[in-house]
Order: structure tokens, then C-alpha cells, then sequence
């Protein structure tokens, strides 16, 4: 689960690590009072649940609270990437002495946390991750014996130089960890991880704000699962994660009901291999449930681009005998009118396949054949 | 011969009393394979046809040779569940469970490796030596007997490809579902480097997907370790960046995992890569020269 840079600041704000004042807003009214408050000059920052903002015009300064106003008219009628600015953050703007990185996720090659840092952060971090991958040191964090300090220490001072820098970004890599455990993150970032000028010298504030969640612990925090941001999911993904189903909307026009995610990806693959377009992604899951075939079957079927339908089972944990009550089931809560093609293999499926049969429903053994059937069929 | 299972292998089933660790329970001993006990906290003293359950892992050890065990707790418990099997010395541990935590299974991983153990999944279906052992939840009979290994990240694309192989006359050494999730317990080149040493696999089917850098790992080993032919095949080519297709691993990010730099890894260490499962028999036809 992905949150906004705002909402990961209010995190990072609670675990003690330094973010400017923010207000987020929806009108160009607001941003102006917003900035009228803040009496300087300002950042207006699209909330958007994607990368590339700044390079999308969702980043822009606003010397006045006239330029804020105006500003934010601009990128609230942004879309960037495909999803419509809601909302946008009014932050004061610093001057930026030099930009840093600090991010914390986990290695799955090595099996461990990996602290990232980098003294050349900033908008570009993809990049040199590619191009000049030694100027991201890479610090292992043991899972049960936590983070070996006088080795960080070391590492931060390749990275921050001096003493009280590197103090600073001690404590913030102390606090980001500590968040990162406390809510079972996927990732934090920070990026920029910026020296501003300060009263007293120098300071190093978290600019930005990225913060993800591993789902599978979801059920453990249920105060990260309220500030879920509605549009991270479209409607249909809202239904189908209330049903428990796994769903991607797609852009295509066959929809797909397929047990396994991998065995679900691939058919969406030979989908188009053999010249047609998947509306969706959906796994119906490992243990059968008839149930969630009857749900499934109705998402897909709620979206009025679906012209054919596909369902793509093979029976492990899956029975396909649960499958066929559930596709009996759903035809009677449902009036069906798109052709539906149904290709049944694995465990128990001649029960499966007899159960059909019964109710004058024909099924596919071969995995090819039901593609290029339910091809033709969308075509029509 | 097979990797890792044979018709000797003794296993127990933690979870045996559950919905899905009671039905696959029974079906592994229809299957032919030694199920010598199931656990379940609470439910000891009683049996599951004519399997005893027992309290904990460690009991059941008290009574039986416990060579391997099958995990089909639920995923809040599974980690413990884990842990309980590696505190037995239980050589090798095969979770079935999919939604772990990744931080309790970050820390489990490094539980049983410190303890010199082996750990297949979680979210995986297991593994099976055909007319030997199975322990896991594969459809048995679309499995042939052969000299054919397979290892996927996956669980019913598994299946998928294993009936194109066993329709079209090939047969399996062992089939392997290592699991979907970011933190596995083998991962491809540790399973790879068994079926390499392996007398009986003559070669190898390699089914990854979308996500991480197994796949490109697997590639640069087989490049430089292994004599016996591999085929390929990558799922996910239609998935858009940024959304987790499903298994917590099948996700795009920050321009890692592309299915794109797994092909030209398979194709750069000679792997032939099959756009669609039914390709996977010509394949290693061609690669063997039969």
C-alpha cells in the first residue's frame, strides 16, 4: 500500500524526523490562505499516488500568495500519469545547500533491510542507480540484531562528512528504521534529504516523503489501513479487495477469472499473443470459495468494456468443483449476456466438469484453445 | 534419483486439522507419499484417518523420523510455525502459506539458514518426484516420471506447464514451486545447482515471472555453472509497471524486475525462452537433441 508524500511526512513528523510546516488543499483558495499563513515564499506540490510529479509540472514555487493561488489552479487541472490532481501541498520553500538520499527497504537477494544513502539525491536517483551505482552505499541491517552503529557511523561519514551532519542523519536513520519496524513498511525514502540553512547553521529536512506498506501486514495496523487514499484503486479494485480477490484494471475488453497469479499473468499474456486485449488481472485465489467466484464474476462483469469472458482454472488447492457451484451460482444472481468461455483442469475437475455439463455448460482442457476461443468471441 | 524428496522421505503436516491441510493431507497419501503425522496446537491425541496429530513438531519427532514438513498454517501463524520446525532440526521445511508478513519472514529465513536447514516458499505449492514423493498441493496425476526438472515462482502456471511437458511424452525428476513472495527460502540458483549435480535431470525448465532479480541470477548461473540445458519462461509480460500483480513479489519498481531484462538475461546465458507454455516440449526437445 502506497501513501502521499503528505501523509508520510505526518509519519515522519511523529517519529521526531524534521519536515517543514504543510498545509494540503483542494482549492486554489485554500493554497492562497495557506500561503498567506506561511508569509514565504512557497512550494506547490501535486499529491499524486505516482514518480515524476516535478518532471509532470506538478512542482512549482509561488513567491507570493497570489503565485500560490494561480499555481495551484495549474496542478490541480493537471493528470499526471493517468490519475487527476486532488489535492496539493503548500510547504515553505528552502534554499537548498545540497541534496541527499536516504531510503530504507528490504534486499530481497540478500534476505535482509538495506539502509540506501547517497550525497547525490534529488530527482535524478533512478538514474544514477543505473549509471553510477557506487554512489549509492548500500548498508545491510541484520533483521534481529538491528543496526551495527559504529559501522553506520563509518558509512555516514562517507556520506555526510561532517560531524554534525552526520550526527543529524544518525538520529533521522535511527528514527526512519524505527518507523519502518513499528508499521512494517516496504519501503521509506527520503529524497531529497536536503541541507538548508538554518538559525544556527546548517540543517538536514526530508523534502519529500515515501512511504509503502507491506500488504501482507496490513491486518496488524489497522490506523495505516484508515488513511488508504481512494483513488490508489479504481472502483473495481475497491470491490474486488472487499471480496478478497487480487484485481488489476486493465485496459482491454476480456475479462479474465483466473486461479494463481502467475498462471493469471501468463493468460493475460497469450491474450495478446492470439490478438486480444485483457480487461483485468483478477486472481480468484489459492483455497476455493464459491463465493468468490460469484463476486468475481460480477466486477468483471459490472465493466461495460468486457465484450467476452474468460475463466482459466487449474485446480490445485483450487477444487474446480467449488469453481463450477460458484459459476452456477453466479449465473443465477447474474443475467449473463457476453459470451464466457471456461477452461477447467486440475484437481477434481471432472466433478467440475460434470457439474457444467448439467447445467448445459461446455469447458476447454486445453489452456490455448480457450484463448482462441474466447478471442473469437470477443471479435465477434 | 530426484532432488531433495524420494520415496523415502518421511513428512509431517503442520496444519493437518484445517481446511486445506486436511484435504491435501489426504490427498498426499493417496498420492503414495510417507505422511507420517500432522501437528496441531490444541487438537493432539486425535487422528486424521489413520495419521496421528500431535501438539507440536517436537512431539511428533518423539515418535516418528521426521525428514520433511508441509506448512499450511494460517499466515499470522505461519512464521511461527516456521521457526517451530527449524527449533526440531527439520532438514526440510515447505511452506505452503501465502500472505506472511515480510518482515516475520525476513526474520525466519535467517532462523532456518542459521540452523543449516532448507526452506522451500512460503506461497508456493511445494514439490513433487514423480511416482516417489509428493509434498505439496500439485494435481499428482499431471505428472509423468522423467528426467525433466522444473522450478517456478509461481503455483498453477506450474501446473500449466507440467501438463504440456507430461502430454506431449516428457517426464519430471522433480517439480519445484520456490513461491511468489520477495523473501523465499531457495531461490532458483539454489535449486538449479541441485538438478546440475543431479544423474537422473537431463534438463531443466525455469518458469519465472515479473519482479526482483531472481531470474537474471538463475541466468548468470547457468552462463557460467551449468552443462545441462535450460528453457525459460517469463509471465507478465502485459503487466504495467507499478501495480503488484498478485503475488506479493510480481510487481515493476523503479525499473527493476521488467520482464524484458529477464528474456535477455535467459537469451544472453542461452536459455531459450517460450512466448506461450505449449512451446515449452518443442524446446527442450530441441536443447536435449531428441
Amino acid at each position: 500500500m502506497n501513501i502521499h508524500e503528505y501523509q508520510g511526512k505526518e509519519i515522519f513528523a511523529k517519529y521526531g524526523i524534521p519536515v517543514h510546516d504543510q498545509a494540503v488543499v483542494t482549492t486554489p483558495d485554500a493554497a492562497r490562505q495557506a500561503a498567506e499563513r506561511m508569509g514565504t515564499t512557497v512550494v506547490v506540490k501535486a499529491q499524486v499516488l505516482v514518480g515524476g510529479r516535478g518532471k509532470a509540472g506538478g512542482v512549482k514555487l509561488a513567491n507570493t500568495p497570489e503565485e500560490a493561488e494561480a499555481r495551484a489552479r495549474d496542478i490541480l487541472g493537471l493528470t499526471i500519469k493517468g490519475i487527476p490532481v486532488q489535492k496539493v501541498m503548500i510547504t515553505p520553500a528552502s534554499e537548498i545547500l545540497q541534496e541527499f538520499y536516504v531510503s530504507i527497504t528490504v534486499n530481497r537477494t540478500t534476505k535482509d533491510l538495506v539502509l540506501m544513502m547517497s550525497k547525490a539525491g534529488g530527482v535524478d536517483i533512478e538514474d544514477l542507480a543505473v549509471n553510477r551505482p557506487e554512489e549509492i552505499i548500500k548498508f545491510p541491517i541484520h533483521p534481529t540484531d538491528g543496526i551495527d552503529t559504529p559501522a553506520l557511523e563509518r558509512a555516514l561519514t562517507d556520506v555526510f562528512g561532517k560531524p554534525d551532519l552526520v550526527n543529524q542523519a544518525k538520529d533521522v536513520v535511527a528514527k526512519l528504521y524505527q518507523a519502518f519496524m513499528d508499521l512494517d513498511c516496504s519501503l521509506v525514502e527520503i529524497n531529497p534529504y536536503a541541507l538548508v540553512p538554518a538559525d544556527d547553521g546548517e540543517k538536514l529536512v526530508a523534502l519529500d516523503a515515501k512511504v509503502n506498506f507491506d500488504d501482507n501486514a496490513l491486518f496488524k495496523h489497522a490506523d495505516v489501513e484508515a488513511i488508504r487514499s481512494p483513488e490508489e484503486l479504481s472502483a473495481d479494485e475497491t470491490a474486488a479487495k472487499a471480496a478478497g480477490l487480487s484485481f488489476v484494471s486493465m485496459d482491454g475488453y476480456i475479462g479474465c477469472m483466473v486461479n494463481g497469479a502467475g498462471l493469471a499473468m501468463a493468460t493475460m499474456d497469450i491474450i495478446k499473443l492470439y490478438g486480444g486485449d485483457p480487461a483485468n488481472f483478477l486472481d480468484v485465489g489459492g483455497s476455493s470459495n464459491p463465493e468468490k467466484v460469484v463476486n468475481a464474476l460480477k466486477i468483471i462483469t459490472g465493466n461495460p468494456k468486457v465484450r467476452a469472458i474468460l475463466i482459466n482454472i487449474f485446480g490445485g488447492i483450487t477444487r474446480c468443483d467449488d469453481i463450477a457451484t460458484g459459476i452456477l451460482e453466479a449465473l443465477k444472481q447474474i443475467d449473463l449476456k457476453l459470451p464466457m468461455v471456461i477452461r477447467l483442469i486440475g484437481t477434481n475437475d471432472e466433478e467440475g466438469r460434470a457439474i457444467l455439463k448439467g447445467a448445459g455448460l461446455d469447458s476447454f482442457e486445453s489452456l490455448g484453445d480457450a484463448v482462441e476461443r474466447v478471442v473469437a468471441a470477443a471479435k465477434g | 534419483m530426484s532432488i531433495l524428496i524420494d520415496e523415502k522421505t518421511s513428512v509431517i503436516v503442520q496444519g493437518i486439522t484445517g481446511r486445506d491441510g486436511s484435504f491435501h493431507a489426504r490427498q498426499m497419501v493417496g498420492d503414495g507419499t510417507k505422511i507420517v503425522a500432522g501437528v496441531t496446537p490444541g487438537k493432539g491425541g486425535q487422528k486424521l484417518d489413520d495419521v496421528p496429530v500431535y501438539e507440536s513438531v517436537a512431539d511428533a519427532q518423539r515418535n516418528h523420523t521426521v525428514d520433511a514438513t508441509v506448512i499450511f498454517v494460517p499466515p499470522r501463524f505461519a512464521a511461527g510455525a516456521i521457526k517451530e520446525a527449524a527449533d526440531a532440526g527439520v532438514p526440510l521445511i515447505i511452506c505452503i502459506t501465502e500472505g506472511l508478513p515480510v518482515l516475520e519472514m525476513v526474520e525466519a529465513y535467517r532462523y532456518v539458514k542459521d540452523k543449516g536447514l532448507r526452506l522451500i516458499g512460503p506461497n508456493c505449492p511445494g514439490l513433487i518426484s514423480p511416482g516417489k514423493c509428493k509434498i505439496g498441493i500439485m494435481p499428482y496425476r499431471i505428472h509423468k516420471p522423467g528426467d525433466i526438472g522444473v522450478i517456478s515462482r509461481s503455483g498453477t502456471l506450474t501446473y500449466e506447464v507440467v501438463y504440456n511437458l507430461t502430454t506431449s511424452g516428457i517426464g519430471q525428476s522433480t517439480c519445484i514451486g520456490i513461491g511468489g513472495d520477495p523473501i523465499i527460502g531457495s531461490s532458483f540458483t539454489d535449486l538449479l545447482e541441485l538438478f546440475e549435480a543431479d544423474a537422473d535431470t537431463a534438463g531443466v525448465v525455469v518458469i519465472g515471472e515479473i519482479g526482483g532479480e531472481d531470474e537474471e541470477r538463475a541466468a548468470d548461473f547457468i552462463k557460467n555453472k551449468m552443462t545441462k540445458p535450460v528453457v525459460g519462461f517469463i509471465s507478465g509480460r502485459t503487466a504495467p509497471p507499478g501495480k503488484r500483480m498478485g503475488h506479493a513479489g510480481a510487481i515493476i519498481s523503479g525499473g527493476k524486475g521488467t520482464p524484458q531484462a529477464k528474456v535477455d538475461a535467459f537469451n544472453d546465458a542461452g536459455v531459450a525462452v517460450a512466448d506461450k507454455p505449449d512451446e515449452i516440449p518443442g524446446l527442450i526437445r530441441k536443447a536435449l537433441g531428441r
